[in-house]
């Protein structure tokens, strides 16, 4: 049993086993508290850059599967787990989650008090840390020391296509979407798909132009990891396409860029929400969802009243009920909303699914108000496009 | 929304006795409801015929009705206290079907009544199979094929077209009563008829089988804005085919993906909002095809249930209370949840523990009942543990059931082969994780082992992981601090350790060597989030990891260990008496500490104590805990008299480990048990006890029998509930007995006593401090001396006896209580016959009737008995109020009401392999697993009030088969005199009509079951009689007079009907009967009754006549 390493930039050290991919590395320390999900947890992009502690103590008892992944590939830096399974039990496991951590060079550390690891962190925020089955902890520590952190951090290019591709369709086709792929699930296109709508996936330097460019019903933004603060040509993209009043739904990270565009701030959250079972009050509709989050940053607005942006009054659709974090934010004047948590899930309850039906009607609301106004309004050719 | 405003009176209904498949956890669901709809600010009364539970205590509700659970009471209750609501769903199904009953009969409507957090369309639409499963198909779900039938022949016919086996499901029965597999026809022909007429409206569901999938729970809680949360997760190990109740159980989840699990809650959600369940908890049951993944439901409870109460204590988050706030209109996200204390209720809890359930059985109380499990629910109780994984939790729970063995290696070897362990595990009986270790350990493979019990592999393997881990501890040279660590991590014991390392010198020698290397558990929490965020309860389970979550303390502490799981002789009682001492040592300015692994019950709900370890009661563990207490502040000492049989054979170990042990010694208690011992102390006190003497070979045993005389009683030592007892009238079966015994040894020798036959027996618990006793409560036993007093209806204040009987007896318990030196509690059994009293064992402890006295006589015996332990008088507690000022249970006033205790027996949930029901007669050998309590002004009402409540209302009028031993036929002519001037149509067999003719009573002969056609079982099954009087002879066995008794007493229980196996139980029935005919049974609260006999303004009888509907 090879031993591993895992330091806290606080110098909070835990000695524990190697699990997957043996070696060094660093990233941002956070936890999740889903008790499912962790495949499609590996392999959401948006935990780009960090090293995930896994609260639920046994990991890995269903293997690994050829659907459920979220992405090509996993993204974790690193991966911290308690009680590893030695076995997969599932008809769909193809293999065992240790041999496709360690294929796919996944550094990872087990048998560790992950609780432990928990409280420290929630107690003093996330943080950088490192694992390492080589160093010592003092050699680990500095390399933790020595690495970025994750404010300031402008990860979306790095996870996301480089080319664009499209995911048509299932059944009819009633819609078109660009999707700028910050970090996108494989979950979204599959909802969005299902509800006949095809989407074209471009990359996340993608500009305003290339978005409407082939003229879609809407824009939809993804996913992603890193500081929303550190992604100004998302943001700038955002305003060409508020410009154009062109529907637009974002989730996530995506929830960040609208913010900025409309020029909210965003803030970090000491630890972040990571977990599938958040209380989200849908604040039109006063029901409660649980909802599927992973977010270190947060966008901040006023919850009591609208807030007057270029782009009119926006408003905090839904919010957070365990901590009031903004978790949804509502154009009243342009056809665009946003959330910060997942509707495509995987991992996480299926609660929030309506949402992209919510996306769907807005499509169809702006298609029915250009059959009304004579044909498609050319608002692509009107807009400046140049808000930066 | 906020709470609604139109609601200022709310009625709850409890689950009355404790039967198998609704037990205490609807004592911990109903006193959670109670307590919050008074902390709302609403008035709550409460009906529920159980005197044990803690939700019957007069502070718990407004106005509290010990009273039968049935609809004609109930009604009573409603048109005195006039409630603006009903509350049903924390009651069980017991609760469920009186509420649907007063819907339809009019009387909710009829009173202004309403029924909240329950919609009867909504029940009846989980609750019919048929419907439910329309409803799972109209919402694109699968469910398995089936149809309802209302007669055997179409049950037969559907079974023809699914195939077999099928699922036989009886229509609206609880914890899985009359359900089954059939193979064949025959199978299916027996099953079926059993099962319509269990079920209340003559409806079984005969269903494809999905036998061998795997089995999951969902926990799930709605409010009235359509908010649906999903509590928790429950995997049973045990797959389908097996009752979830008799299956070992873990949470959350442990092998399905999310993409599995989101369907499996999707399906949830969608059934729970198409059924329409109003507001509340709802538990639905899924099975999945392992080869496939093929999900169906199964069924649904739309109350809250056992797993609901498992789940609370698996989560923390409090089921029955949240659904007793939704019940008043709260939505769930106005509800803070408790351990936070900042975030809402509106989530689902996330954990980073494993919890393991594991039930325990009592078939050794029923020889001859198939100890196969099935989907009829029949364990008695059961344990959770919680570990940081699940080797750990596994260990914990193997633990705690209290078992001959206590986890892996520590019971005697499975030596068969793998060949013959694997054919054993294929059929699901108590104890198949030995038995798949044992596979495991003789060459089976892990696939191997998951085939042949249906385990799923990744459980299988990780017993093959405690296997290695257990294997890597025998082979090692030395036992390093690494692999010490690695086997507790994985859940081994101390003891399991010495077991593989005899040169450790057992157990002790294993802590030892473990403190030197430093290796101890530390205490997490469970907070429903994961750690998320801060928890504000303190409630604990242990692990082997890094950090410890104990927070210090300045307040002394004083632990209660508790009883571990429910089982016959050792119940809901003794939690009761855990739960007041925790309310009595806050009061007195300590903080409880509460010690229990069993789940089911409120000594374990997070509100009660002010700190909960949720621990097996082994000495490791409860020393382990006492010395993280010990670090986190003072501690005054453990209390291990208020839990049974299980603390107190902890207590002399923990004292000589240094702990201060409060209350009467360890060296008392051993003064008590060891029949030497109390036979000197009988000497020294100059009372008398039955002819003795112990023996450890029949040799002795039957020197000892001829110098005393038969019948005698024979009986291990060290027992509780009269394991093993039996009465025995020859040496044949004598030497049977011993033979049979098989753990004699001279530590354990077999007690032989002379059997006082027709002696009255009585039951007194009393309270000693050193100076001065207080006499709790004198109770007279109805049937005579040789049943089991667990299983004797009793009536407070005695019925027979005179005060100078009661002086006799008090002198006598004081003399008992100093020479044993109690401090605290003394249960004493004594027996009179012709004037003379003999002493028939003392208990230096919290006995099972504690709180039957403490409600009949509105004094609170365990609070004081706490009190004594940590050093007060009764002098002081006479003048703090805990003690009444003067007086004790021997100068009850003279028209203080009759309380009547009756016990309720489990043999309708059992058969033999063959089929047939067991036996129902009553021995020394306890086998109720519960009881009720009748109270009224006079003893024929309260008598009649304890059936009704037991077994539903005697006759008070038809026929009675009467059939007599010899020497009972004497003294039985006159009340069956009796019962035929009240008109009733009086059947006999020969025997016993002759006797009657001659007494003028006319009567008509009917045949035994031996003598063919047209027999009195045959009568009884058609419905021709409606009370039975059997009282049995000849010895055990398979042929004459006992079998006839059996047949008939076996038919009553099945019929439903009132069976009555004593000449004195006879008796009290006539006088119940002469009372319901009078027809003026009435209600009154039980703090109408305390403040009655309080106050000495006594109620008189005229105070329960004057309520009547």
């Amino acid at each position: 049993m090879r031993e591993a390493l895992l330091v806290l930039e606080d110098g909070r050290t835990f000695r524990g086993e190697a699990y997957g991919a043996t070696g060094t590395t660093v990233g941002e320390a956070v936890f999740a508290t889903g008790m499912t999900g962790y495949q499609e947890t590996l392999t959401d992009p948006s935990y780009a850059g960090q090293i995930v502690a896994m609260t639920a103590p046994h990991i890995g008892n269903t293997g690994v599967n050829d659907e459920d992944d979220e992405s090509s590939r996993m993204w974790v830096a690193g991966f911290v787990v308690r009680d590893p399974a030695r076995r997969p039990a599932n008809w769909r496991a193809t293999g065992t989650l240790d041999d496709e951590l360690a294929a796919q060079g996944v550094v990872g550390i087990s048998g560790i008090d992950t609780r432990a690891l928990t409280r420290h962190l929630r107690d003093r925020g996330a943080m950088r840390a490192g694992i390492s089955t080589e160093l010592s902890a003092d050699e680990l520590l500095a390399r933790v020391t020595a690495a970025e952190s994750m404010t300031g951090a402008d990860l979306a290019p790095t996870v996301s296509t480089q080319e664009a591709y499209v995911v048509p369709a299932v059944g009819e086709k009633r819609f078109t979407i660009a999707a700028l792929d910050l970090g996108i699930k494989t979950a979204t296109p599959r909802h969005l798909a299902a509800l006949g709508v095809e989407t074209h996936v471009l990359p996340s330097t993608a500009t305003a132009e290339e978005l409407l460019a082939a003229g879609p019903d809407g824009v939809f933004l993804s996913n992603g990891p890193g500081d929303p603060a550190a992604a100004d040509y998302a943001v700038a993209a955002v305003r060409g396409v508020l410009d154009a009043r062109r529907p637009l739904f974002g989730i996530c990270f995506g929830n960040q860029i609208l913010g900025r565009a409309l020029g909210l701030g965003t803030y970090k959250l000491r630890f972040g929400h990571r977990g599938l079972n958040q209380p989200v009050l849908d604040r039109v509709s006063g029901t409660v969802r649980v909802t599927s989050h992973n977010h270190g940053f947060a966008v901040d607005a006023p919850l009591d009243r609208p807030t007057d942006t270029p782009y009119g009054q926006v408003e905090v659709s839904h919010v957070g009920l365990n901590d009031d974090v903004v978790e949804g934010l509502r154009c009243l004047e342009v056809p665009a909303f946003s959330v910060q948590f997942h509707p495509e899930s995987a991992a996480g309850p299926h609660d929030a699914a309506p949402l992209f039906q919510r996306f769907v009607d807005l499509m169809e609301e702006a298609r029915s108000h250009q059959v009304h106004a004579g044909g498609p309004a050319p608002v692509v050719e009107h807009t400046t496009g140049e808000n930066t | 929304m906020p709470k609604r405003t139109d609601l200022k009176h709310v009625l709850v209904i409890g689950s009355g006795p404790i039967l198998i498949g609704q037990a205490a956890e609807f004592d911990y669901s109903g006193t959670q409801a109670c307590r919050v709809l008074r902390a709302e600010g609403l008035r709550v009364s409460l009906v529920n015929s159980n005197p044990a539970t803690i939700m019957t205590d007069p502070e718990i509700a407004d106005a509290t009705y010990i009273e039968p659970l049935t609809p004609e009471f109930v009604e009573k209750v409603i048109a005195k206290e006039r409630p603006d609501a009903l509350l049903a769903t924390l009651g069980g199904q017991t609760a469920l079907n009186i509420a649907i009953g007063l819907y339809e009969n009019g009387v909710l409507e009829k009173y202004g009544v309403q029924l909240i957090g329950a919609d009867v369309d909504a029940i009846n639409r989980g609750e019919d199979r048929q419907k439910f499963k329309d409803i799972v198909r109209s919402i694109g779900a699968d469910a398995p094929r089936s149809r309802v039938c209302g007669t055997v022949e179409e049950a037969i016919e559907t079974a023809g077209e699914v195939g077999y086996p099928v699922v036989i499901r009886p229509s609206f029965t609880m914890g899985g009563l009359g359900s089954g597999f059939a193979t064949d026809e025959a199978m299916l022909r027996r099953m079926a008829s059993h099962g319509l007429a269990d079920s209340p409206v003559h409806t079984v569901l005969i269903e494809e089988s999905v036998l061998g999938w795997k089995e999951y729970e969902l926990e799930l809680m709605r409010d009235r804005s359509d908010n649906v949360v999903v509590i928790c997760s429950i995997e049973n190990i045990d797959a389908m085919g097996v009752h979830t109740g008799d299956s070992v159980t873990v949470a959350p989840a442990m092998t399905l993906t999310d993409v599995e699990y989101q369907r499996m809650r999707d399906v949830g959600i969608a059934v729970l909002r198409e059924v329409g369940v109003d507001t509340g908890g709802c538990n639905i049951q899924f099975a999945v095809n392992p080869a496939d993944g093929r999900l169906v439901v199964i069924e649904m409870n739309p109350r809250v249930s056992r797993s609901s109460a498992l789940a609370s204590k698996a989560t923390g988050f409090p089921i029955a209370k949240i659904a007793a706030k939704l019940a008043i209109g709260y939505t769930l996200d106005e509800i803070t949840n408790d351990i936070t204390g900042v975030t809402p209720a509106s989530f689902e809890p996330s954990l980073d523990y494993v919890v393991v359930k594991i039930p325990r059985f009592a078939f050794e109380k029923f020889p001859g009942a198939d100890p196969r499990l099935t989907t009829t629910m029949k364990s008695v109780g059961e344990v959770m543990s919680m570990g940081r994984n699940f080797t750990e939790a596994l260990g914990k729970a193997m633990r705690s059931t209290e078992t001959k063995a206590a986890g892996f290696w520590t019971g005697a070897p499975d030596n068969r082969s793998a060949e013959e362990l694997l054919e054993a595990l294929r059929t699901p009986v108590d104890g198949r994780l030995y038995t798949a270790e044992a596979a495991l350990a003789a060459g089976a493979t892990v696939e191997e082992v998951a085939a042949a019990s249906g385990f799923d592999p990744w459980f299988v393997d990780q017993i093959a992981l405690v296997r290695e881990v257990g294997e890597a501890v025998r082979e090692a040279p030395s036992l390093t601090e690494p692999l010490l660590r690695r086997a507790k991590r994985h859940g081994l014991s101390d003891r399991q350790i010495a077991a593989l390392r005899p040169e450790l010198a057992g157990e002790d020698g294993v802590r030892a060597l473990r403190r030197r290397m430093g290796v101890r558990p530390v205490y997490k929490t469970v907070d429903t989030c994961a750690a998320e965020f801060a928890a504000r309860t303190p409630y604990h389970y242990s692990s082997y990891d890094e950090e410890t979550e104990v927070r210090p303390r300045e307040k002394p502490a004083v632990l209660i260990l508790g009883s571990g799981p429910n089982r016959i002789g050792q119940g809901i009682e003794f939690d009761y008496s855990c739960v007041h001492a925790v309310m009595a040592l806050q009061d007195a300015g300590y903080e409880a500490v509460m010690v229990n692994c069993n789940p089911e019950t409120v000594s374990t709900d997070y509100d009660t104590a002010d700190r909960l370890y949720f621990e097996p009661l082994t000495f490791e563990d409860v020393l382990e805990v006492v010395e993280a207490e010990r670090a986190a502040g003072p501690v005054a000492g453990v209390i291990c008299t208020l839990g049974g049989q299980t603390p107190l054979g902890l207590a002399q170990r923990l004292k000589d480990a240094g702990v201060p042990v409060l209350g009467t010694s360890p060296e008392a208690i051993d003064d008590a048990e060891h029949r030497g011992a109390f036979s000197r102390v009988l000497a020294d006190t100059g009372l008398l006890a039955p002819k003795h003497g112990t023996a450890t070979t029949y040799a002795e045993a039957h020197e000892i029998a001829s110098g005393i005389g038969y019948p005698v009683l024979v009986r291990p030592s060290y027992v509780l509930g009269g394991r093993g007892m039996e009465i025995v009238y020859d040496d044949a079966t004598l030497e049977a007995y011993i033979a049979k015994a098989t753990d004699v040894s001279t530590a354990h020798p077999v007690l032989v006593d002379r059997f006082l036959e027709d002696a009255v027996e009585i039951d007194v618990d009393a309270l000693y401090d050193g100076t001065d006793l207080y006499l709790g409560g004198v109770m007279e036993h109805i049937e005579e001396a040789g049943i089991h007093s667990g299983d004797s209806a009793c009536a407070l204040p005695p019925i027979t006896l005179g005060s100078a009987d009661l002086l006799k007896i008090r002198a006598a318990t004081e003399k008992l209580a100093a020479r044993i030196g109690v401090r605290g509690l003394i249960n004493v059994q004594y027996a009179i016959k012709d004037d003379i009293l003999y002493v028939i064992e003392a208990n230096p402890r919290a006995s099972r009737t504690v709180p039957f006295v403490s409600k009949a006589t509105a004094v609170q015996l365990a609070k004081a008995a706490a009190r004594i332990a940590v050093g007060e008088t009764i002098a002081q507690l006479r003048i703090l109020g805990v003690l009444p000022a003067s007086g004790d249970g021997t100068d009850l006033p003279e028209d203080a009401p009759i309380a009547v205790k009756e016990a309720v027996l489990p043999f309708h949930r059992f058969r033999t392999v063959e089929g047939h029901g067991v036996d129902t007669v009553l021995s020394p050998e306890m086998k109720s697993t519960g009881e009720v309590m009748g109270l009224d002004a006079e003893f024929g009402t309260a008598f009649a009030k304890s059936q009704a409540a037991a077994y539903g209302a005697l006759p008070t009028e038809g026929t009675v088969f009467v059939s007599l031993a010899n020497r009972d036929k004497r003294s039985a002519v006159f009340p069956v005199k009796r019962l035929a001037d009240l008109g009733f149509r009086v059947l006999a067999t020969a025997g016993t009509a002759q006797v009657l003719r001659r007494h003028g009573v006319t009567c008509e002969v009917v045949g035994k079951f031996s003598e063919g056609p047209g027999n009195v079982v045959e009568a009884i099954l058609a419905g021709d009689v409606d009370i039975v009087v059997n009282t049995p002879f000849g010895s055990p066995g398979n042929s004459g007079p006992r079998l006839d008794g059996y047949e008939i007493r076996t038919a009553a229980v099945s019929s439903g009907i009132p069976c009555i196996t004593t000449v004195q139980g006879l008796s009290a029935a006539v006088q119940g009967i002469e009372a319901l005919r009078r027809g003026d049974v009435g209600v009154r609260s039980l703090q109408e009754v305390h403040a009655a006999l309080a106050g000495g303004t006594r109620g008189g009888p005229s105070a329960f006549a004057g309520t009547q509907a």
